[in-house]
């Protein structure tokens, strides 16, 4: 058996992780060497919680070097836990309490404008993620996490969860696909993960595997709070199956598209109008309407782009999407602002919902304006804009008490 | 003769020596409590008659000149800072005196760069005895592990022309590096390849210093137009091969930042401001010149355009985005302590309504009132700040002396001082029971912003009332600790020998705090 493991990151440009080298050894006892950033203020509490948890798998001989760069304690334990791990065989776990401000689901139909990609293996992405008030947070296990990294990263993403402040946001996971996919699944469901981002869906089985993973492991772990799933379509194949997939089980929220890898596909490039994508993004928009969940949107990835970036979002809004992936926190806040409702839908949603209110007050089963009947999709639409309208400060939640009925 | 004596607690609560080299010292007493007495220092008067009709005071080399002054063992030689990380001229002074086996000096510079890391051999050596001004880098590394003969003194750039004006500092020497000169010894920052922007840093030096040598490398014919210093307080003029370099001189930390945490403490710190009501029509503000300062600009902008406000004036500190804000109107004048990058040095050669100031006029406290009191926003940072708002600019949190003190206790007599700070950097949280040296009283500091919430100074009962119903969130500066402490974990302080290696000295020359050796791990 292997008797040498190394997990982190160092070097240039690396901060808040560690490195660390674990070499189990016969006989001498725990060797531990800690290069610290922060060795006056933490190097003794470092040396103390590396000696319990070596302790608590059990090892009593071992040369460990951990080389640290401002880690939290929760990263230091992630990575030494996948140095144990890579050594030696153990069903026990380390993981860290879950905090209580961590402690909350999402509903299915939550707002999700803007979904922040963090690399599952980068620490110092996390810490501060929460802050920019992104609707939902991903740490990512599949294509931003390097292949030798990957199962080190299970850690850090589970530990994170856990201990990780994200503010509100809706804390999700984007697995890898197949195989290895159902087993990162083990690392996050018993560990307060909101949803799962499955990447390469082009079949509703891969979501039944998925989602038979899921049930088993919230039945061992007597878990009752939901677990959403999104779906990303990044394929010919997957567009296609647009609404198998998104009608495939009932905890799908939302679907949304990947168009890095559909553009690739397709033979064709991705381009700022995006004509070779509108069929696709249309598809995905109609199949998730079609099987009442979010369309969202790919990401736009020119992060210096401002602009490009608010019309790429007015383009997406108008195409019927709910929201877009963002990969740098500067984006986040472009996005809320275009997607959310205008002066012009407000004062729109205001009327409609004023007259709908009257109605009710009144006992009227019709909801009219003047001498035009609403529709009762359009009052469930002018309801939803007000209600964003509200959550996002555009407008006082008593507003209609100084509103002014026509 | 002891680095140090007479020790006593002063009216921080700091334990502080009352005798530093041999002089003795005045322990800190409050903010506006000492009272100086006396007369200012005057130097030496000089007649017409010792100097050349012609006006030309050329000496062929550097060591020349530094003979001519009458360079020996234990004299005070001023340098300064406005070529930044690009000073070739400081280390040259110092190679020579060593090259002549000269001891005992004292180094005083208005602030101390990576550039000036080879001064540590000289330190070793003895050619150098301390630093008075600022250890930054290598050199505060240095000061910290005990190894300076003498005992550091860390001035602010006001409290370093208040130590001159006051007789505290006698300079015997000043060399003045120029980016453009005449032969009769005027001088300015605007033209040439080493130009600055402005040379005030450099003020009190050419009125006080025994001898002055001005060292250019751009001669030009009588008369030097502008002129910034006056050829009537120049000893010597030394023309240099390059006494700069020019991309060290306007570079450093004058890009916006592109840290998404530093721009929302930016945006916070804009957002506190408008909010407060501190920004209006010819209100004025002083700009520092981080990332995270650059970037509150921006956001400052974007609120006086909405608005079709302007701001009276600017303190900084200027930049292209300081230049773009004047050039828009959106700030009526710049008043110029220090020019970071190329826009700005066109800007102050070539706009009226971008001016230089001296420390004189910005930040010396033993005057008949400065600028910086005038000011209505100041945003400044720090590297560590305390749960009584005193904050820390010189040391971090492992005990080592990193940074000098600049401009920064000066600027805290603004009307809000507001210092953008990250909660924690990687591990370190920033924000400590007790900061561990201190640079600014809490009094004097009005607002923290971090990343995680916003605290006011209680002693703000104004700004806490305007800001009661406000979407930022305002929390206690406890509050924020135990938030960073709830993510970091406690932090351990650090350990120190008995033994003072540097003080801190307040705007007024007293003592303020002193910084211990560090103590090293056995």
């Amino acid at each position: 058996m292997q008797q040498i493991a190394t997990t982190g990151n160092k070097g240039k440009g690396i901060r808040s992780d560690c490195f660390v080298t674990l070499e189990l050894t016969a006989q001498g006892g725990i060797q531990l060497e800690v290069e610290s950033k922060v060795e006056v203020m933490y190097g003794d509490s470092i040396r103390s919680e590396t000696l319990e948890i070596l302790n608590f798998f059990g090892i009593d001989n071992a040369i460990l070097k951990i080389e640290d760069t401002g880690a939290i304690p929760l990263v230091i334990a992630a990575r030494l836990e996948a140095a144990i791990k890579k050594l030696i065989k153990t069903d026990k776990d380390w993981a860290p309490k879950i905090i209580e401000e961590n402690r909350y689901t999402t509903a299915k139909d939550r707002n999700r404008f803007s979904r922040l990609y963090l690399p599952g293996n980068s620490p110092s992405l996390m810490i501060n993620a929460g802050i920019h008030k992104p609707d939902g947070i991903i740490l990512d296990l599949e294509d931003a996490v390097a292949p030798d990294k990957k199962d080190e990263a299970r850690f850090l993403v589970r530990n994170a969860l856990c201990g990780i402040d994200f503010y509100g946001a809706e804390r999700m996971v984007r697995i890898n696909q197949g195989e290895r996919g159902i087993e990162d699944l083990n690392y996050i469901i018993p560990f307060n993960v909101n949803l799962i981002l499955l990447p390469k869906c082009e079949k509703p089985e891969q979501l039944y595997a998925v989602n038979d993973q899921i049930k088993i492991i919230q039945k061992k772990f007597k878990i009752t709070d939901p677990v959403w799933i999104m779906p990303i379509i990044e394929s010919a194949l997957g567009v296609i199956n647009a609404y198998a997939i998104a009608s495939s089980v009932d905890n799908v929220a939302a679907m949304a598209i990947g168009l890095e890898d559909y553009t690739a596909d397709l033979g064709t490039r991705r381009t700022a109008e995006g004509n070779e994508s509108f069929f696709a993004r249309s598809m995905v928009v109609n199949a998730a309407r079609a099987a009442s969940i979010q369309p969202i949107d790919s990401v736009f990835s020119d992060v210096g782009d401002m602009e490009g970036l608010r019309q790429n979002v007015l383009r997406s809004k108008a195409l019927g999407f709910d929201g877009m992936g963002c990969i740098h926190p500067r984006q986040i806040q472009v996005i809320h602002e275009t997607f959310a409702p205008t002066t012009e839908e407000i004062e729109k949603a205001k009327k409609i919902v004023s007259a709908f209110h009257k109605a009710n007050e009144k006992g009227l089963g019709v909801v009219s304006l003047g001498t035009k009947m609403i529709d009762p999709p359009v009052v469930k639409r002018a309801l939803n804009t007000i209600n964003l309208a509200v959550k996002m400060n555009k407008l006082a939640e008593n507003w209609r008490e100084s509103y002014e009925q026509i | 003769m002891n680095k140090y004596d007479k020790l006593v607690t002063n009216a921080a609560g700091r334990i502080v020596p009352t005798e530093i080299n041999g002089k003795p010292a005045i322990p800190y007493m409050g903010i506006g409590k000492y009272k100086p007495e006396g007369y200012r220092a005057a130097p030496k008067i000089a007649s017409c008659a010792d100097y050349p009709n012609d006006g030309n005071k050329v000496i062929p080399d550097l060591k020349a000149a530094l003979i001519k002054a009458g360079l020996h063992d234990g004299m005070t030689i001023s340098t300064h800072h406005h070529f930044r990380n690009g000073d070739l001229v400081a280390t040259q002074i110092f190679d020579i005196a060593h090259e002549m086996g000269i001891k005992d000096l004292m180094w005083y510079p208005s602030a101390s760069f990576p550039c000036h890391e080879s001064m540590t051999k000289y330190l070793d050596d003895g050619t150098i005895n301390r630093i008075e001004g600022s250890m930054n880098g290598a050199l505060g590394r240095f000061t910290s592990d005990g190894k300076m003969k003498g005992l550091g003194v860390l001035r602010s750039h006001g409290g370093r022309y208040q130590a001159v004006q006051d007789g505290e500092v006698h300079i015997d020497i000043a060399v003045i590096a120029a980016p453009t000169a005449d032969p009769f010894g005027n001088a300015n920052g605007v033209n040439g390849p080493a130009a600055c922007g402005l040379l005030g840093f450099a003020l009190a030096d050419s009125q006080y210093a025994d001898k002055v040598i001005v060292v250019t490398d751009n001669l030009v014919p009588f008369p030097c137009i502008p002129w910034q210093i006056n050829g009537n307080y120049v000893d010597y003029v030394v023309v240099l091969d390059k006494i700069g370099i020019p991309e060290k001189i306007v570079s450093g930390t004058t890009e916006i930042t592109k840290s998404p945490d530093r721009l929302l403490l930016a945006e916070w710190s804009a957002k506190f401001c408008y909010e407060a009501g501190l920004i209006y029509d010819g209100f004025s503000f002083q700009a520092g010149a981080g990332g995270t300062a650059l970037s509150i600009g921006i956001y400052f902008s974007e609120i006086l355009r909405e608005h079709g406000w302007k701001a009276r004036f600017a303190r900084g500190g200027s930049n292209k985005y300081l230049v773009k804000m004047l050039e828009e109107g959106l700030v009526e004048y710049i008043l110029d302590g220090q020019t970071f990058d190329l826009d700005g040095v066109r800007s102050i050669r070539d706009n009226p309504h971008h001016t230089w100031t001296s420390p004189f006029t910005s930040y010396n406290y033993h005057s008949k009132g400065n600028f910086a009191s005038m000011v209505d926003i100041v945003i400044l940072g720090a590297t560590e700040v305390d749960v009584n708002f005193n904050a820390n600019v010189v040391t971090h949190s492992d005990g080592y002396l990193l940074h000098g003190i600049g401009g920064w206790q000066n600027t805290l007599f603004g009307k809000c001082v507001i210092l953008p700070v990250p909660l924690f950097r990687d591990r370190m949280p920033v924000i400590r029971d007790e900061v561990t040296t201190l640079c600014g009283p809490g009094e004097l500091i009005d607002v923290i912003v971090t990343e995680r919430g916003i605290a006011i100074n209680p002693r703000r009962p104004d700004l806490i009332e305007k800001m009661k119903n406000s979407s930022l969130p305002i929390k206690t500066i406890e509050e924020l600790k135990e938030e960073a402490e709830k993510i970091c974990g406690k932090p351990a302080k650090p350990k120190f020998t008995d033994e003072i290696v540097a003080v801190v000295k307040w705007v007024d020359g007293t003592v303020l705090d002193s910084i211990r050796k560090v103590q090293l791990k056995s």
